[in-house]
């Protein structure tokens, strides 16, 4: 469960959230907008990775500002460059350092690190050099590691931005069979089909909010062109 | 591009023993070699060496690979050597370089990452008393290997950008660029662990 309360942040004074506030308890929501619209900015407040200049953003009733730590627990977060999330040399290595401070014992570790590696297919490559992987094979590895903490909330943003459309498929099936609540930020539209909402962003603010379909002809008609110079974002 | 000296798969003797084995048995080698100070024992020493990687399932290809990046290194030791003693010495210490370097390749190719930082961890352990903290530095440790990929694909990319403009990056040219996209890389790496709990 999710709740921004009323919140505003901004960048070198310029406004990129402006007032929001919204209860998300869905299991699929999805998050859309034009670029810059705010949606990153807004992700990243779900883990406290930004905190916002006013307002709260409440996860399972923690506050971000006040419990960061604990809410990174609970809420697993996927970026669109699977090189940048890599942290450990080899495939299985980068799984199991997320594991580093769980407690579990080093058999428990190996079990998880085996389940995750061989439910996303990668229990071939585990000693494998992790940045020789394919693009969609690292994103999968990040969505892996990122899974194998079992988080209760997942934010994935722009997880597919950067592959083609059989990895991007792959993807869309492994969110789709998650258990946990998923917040997917795109630009993939057709991903958000059979989503229970989706949020469209505009300068901030949230411009329409409902099901995929309605919110998905709300974004085309305020992305349509008015005869106006052309933007240049 | 692969990194230099990491780990290789595999299942052979050296891969099943444990890294604080393998480590401990390479200082005792590379110290009786030195102490020796013998060309005959140097010259065994990389014959040894070299006939080990076969025995623990290494193809001999990572011979070359290993010694490569180092024989410019090695001629000029030679060389100097050579001028300021005299050749049998020369061939002693280049004999001295390699089998040591091989030696260590052997170690950090049929170790992973992840075992030698336990290791190190463990042995760091009492630092811990003087608020050294044995995890960060073995962490800082792992990103640097993983780093070097990095260099080398921002490297790539911004001689591309040159290139595809129809300029020649020249080394000089590319450092702007380089950094400009290491230290982006950095930014999101950091966000990515601390999301990920790792901080
Ligand atoms: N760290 C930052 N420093 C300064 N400005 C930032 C920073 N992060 C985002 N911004 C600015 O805030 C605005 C919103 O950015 P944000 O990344 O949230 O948009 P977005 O909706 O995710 O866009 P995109 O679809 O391109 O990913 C943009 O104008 C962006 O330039
Ligand atoms: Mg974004």
């Amino acid at each position: 469960m999710l709740r921004l309360d009323d919140i505003t942040h901004s960048y070198n004074g310029r406004r990129v959230i402006d007032g929001i506030t919204v209860e998300l308890a869905e299991r699929r929501i999805g998050v859309i907008g034009a670029n810059g619209s705010g949606k990153s900015t807004m992700a990243r407040m779900l883990n406290g990775l930004v905190i916002p200049d006013s307002g709260r953003v409440l996860v399972e009733g923690r506050d971000t500002r006040k419990d960061a730590k604990a809410i990174r627990r609970r809420v697993g977060f996927v970026f669109s460059d699977a090189d940048t999330q890599i942290i450990m040399p080899t495939v299985a290595e980068d799984v199991e350092v997320g594991l580093r401070r769980s407690g579990l014992s080093a058999a428990e570790i190996a079990d998880r690190v085996d389940g995750v590696l061989r439910a996303y297919g990668l229990d071939g490559h585990r000693d494998h050099p992790a940045h020789l992987l394919s693009s969609g094979q690292k994103q999968l590895l990040a969505l892996a590691s990122v899974l194998v903490t079992d988080p209760a909330i997942l934010v994935c943003d722009e997880p597919t931005t950067l592959l083609d459309l059989r990895n991007t498929a792959a993807i869309e099936r492994r969110l789709s069979a998650l258990p946990q609540q998923v917040v997917l930020l795109t630009h993939h539209l057709h991903m958000l089909a059979g989503y229970d909402r989706v949020l469209v962003l505009d300068e901030g603010r949230i411009a329409f909010d409902g099901a995929p379909d309605d919110a998905v002809a709300h974004y085309t008609e305020l992305m349509a062109p008015r005869g106006g110079p052309e933007p240049h974002a | 591009m692969s990194t230099v000296g990491l780990y290789v798969p595999g299942d052979g003797p050296a891969h099943r023993a444990p890294a604080g084995a393998k480590l401990l048995v390479l200082l005792v080698a590379v110290s009786a070699m030195l102490l020796a100070g013998d060309l005959r024992v140097a010259l065994a020493a990389v014959a040894a060496a070299v006939l080990l990687y076969p025995l623990c399932g290494l193809a001999p290809r990572h011979v070359w690979r290993t010694v490569r990046p180092l024989l410019v290194f090695v001629a000029v030791i030679g060389v100097f050597q050579w001028y300021a003693a005299d050749a049998q010495t020369a061939v002693r210490v280049c004999a001295q370089l390699v089998a040591a370097v091989l030696l260590a390749g052997l170690v950090t190719l049929t170790t992973k990452v992840s075992a030698m930082l336990a290791l190190f961890e463990r042995l760091a352990g009492p630092l811990r008393h003087v608020g050294v903290r044995p995890d960060r530095v073995a962490l800082t440790l792992a990103l640097t290997i993983r780093c070097i990929p990095l260099v080398a694909t921002a490297y790539r990319n911004s001689r591309e950008a040159y290139a595809a403009r129809g300029l020649r990056g020249r080394p000089h040219l590319l450092v702007v660029p380089v950094i400009v996209g290491l230290i982006r890389s950095a930014e999101a790496m950091g966000e990515a662990m601390v999301a990920r709990g790792i901080d």
